[in-house]
């Protein structure tokens, strides 16, 4: 089955992303496709390369990037909810002037349409949120 | 048609819409704060309880065991694990996140 | 409000879905009426059937007399009202929710469909799709 999973808040105040990995990597083990892991609101917040928490916690975004690689995961974060919270390719650093990017790998930053599309191709889509 | 509520039924009014709004033969998942609203002695029980007549409760075990609330589950609720809660949505048609 | 050339892609098959964004959240307080409505608006270029169903706190968006200048916000309660110009015409607001909160359909600033509990129940278990904020 085509499943999409849309994660709606940030790394660490909400379990959110949390549920969304767990959810994802089970999905895939059972067989499935994840179509799309599409990161809106404060959920671009899981896509920046500079998080950096303590040695005893988990990396709530090196583990999507190490699972987007591992099986080759659509990752998409939206370019409207990224710009108003400063998440940031290089194309789009150097196109807005900024002096850096911070974009993780494995993610991509796209706009909402690819929500739809999800919500179109997918035979489920399932959301995590606050 | 699954709903999936990650509330406590103390803190929020997520549990309590989505059993006004579920139609009969539905499921409910409860996760992450959602597992309270699966647990006995509290004074949302009878809520629960009363809504298990026309829908399926489910609770995440993950969730309830980080939350010491292994034993507490109401008696007729299913525990699930992650691969049960991708099962879940995939034998409903749809799903709906009530947060 | 479109932000890239993709998101008018409209190639998809011909498959037409019903979709149903539910708001369940007042507006203001947190940013996800703001940013639900621009996923509504960039669905419309899908050419699917869309809807949105106004639950709980999120009859409140629905409001009329907002006025954000003295919270430096913008107030996007106008965008509503152009939802019909995108063949957005299915707002579905649950009556319980609307008595509950002492408001009635002369307090929104946009044309509803008033749905008692029980047809709002039926409606949402019709969707393919359903996105909440």
């Amino acid at each position: 089955m085509k499943i999409g999973v849309l994660v709606n808040e940030g790394p660490y105040t909400h379990e959110a992303s949390d549920s969304a990995y767990q959810f994802t990597k089970a999905a895939i083990e059972k067989g499935h496709e994840i179509y799309r892991v599409f990161f809106y609101h404060d959920g671009v917040n899981n896509s920046t390369r500079l998080t950096e928490p303590p040695r005893d916690d988990r990396n709530i975004v090196s583990r999507w990037s190490e699972l987007a690689k591992a099986h080759s995961l659509d990752l998409v974060v939206c370019i409207a909810a990224a710009q108003r919270r400063g998440i940031m390719d290089e194309n789009e650093a150097k196109r807005q002037g900024k002096d850096a990017h911070n974009l993780a790998d494995g993610f991509r930053i796209s706009g909402l349409g690819q929500l739809v599309e999800a919500g179109i191709q997918c035979d489920r889509l399932v959301t995590f949120g606050d | 048609m699954l709903h999936i509520v990650n509330k406590s039924p103390y803190e929020r009014n997520s549990l309590e819409s989505c059993l006004r709004l579920a139609t009969n033969g539905s499921a409910v998942l409860l996760i992450e704060d959602g597992i309270y609203g699966a647990t006995k002695g509290g004074s949302f029980e009878g809520k629960v309880q009363a809504a298990m007549a026309g829908v399926k409760i489910y609770v995440l075990g993950p969730d309830l065991s980080a939350r010491g609330m292994a034993d507490r589950v109401i008696d007729g609720v299913n525990v699930v694990d992650y691969g049960g809660f991708v099962d879940l949505v995939a034998e409903h048609s749809n799903c709906q996140s009530w947060l | 409000m479109f932000t890239s050339s993709e998101d008018m892609d409209t190639d998809e098959g011909g498959v037409i879905k019903q979709f149903m964004f539910v708001n369940r959240k007042a507006p203001y307080g947190t940013i996800y009426a703001l940013e639900g409505l621009e996923v509504v608006l960039i669905s419309a270029a899908f050419e699917q059937d869309v809807s949105m169903a106004f639950i709980d706190d999120g009859v409140y968006e629905l409001k009329k007399a907002q006025d954000t200048k003295a919270i430096e916000q913008k107030n996007f309660s106008p965008t509503y009202r152009a939802l019909e110009g995108y063949d957005i015409e299915k707002l579905y607001v649950e009556k319980e929710s609307l008595e509950a909160r002492g408001l009635t359909e002369a307090d929104l600033l946009v044309d509803v469909i008033v749905l008692d509990r029980a047809e709002m129940a039926a409606k949402m278990a019709e969707q393919d799709v359903l996105i909440s904020f």
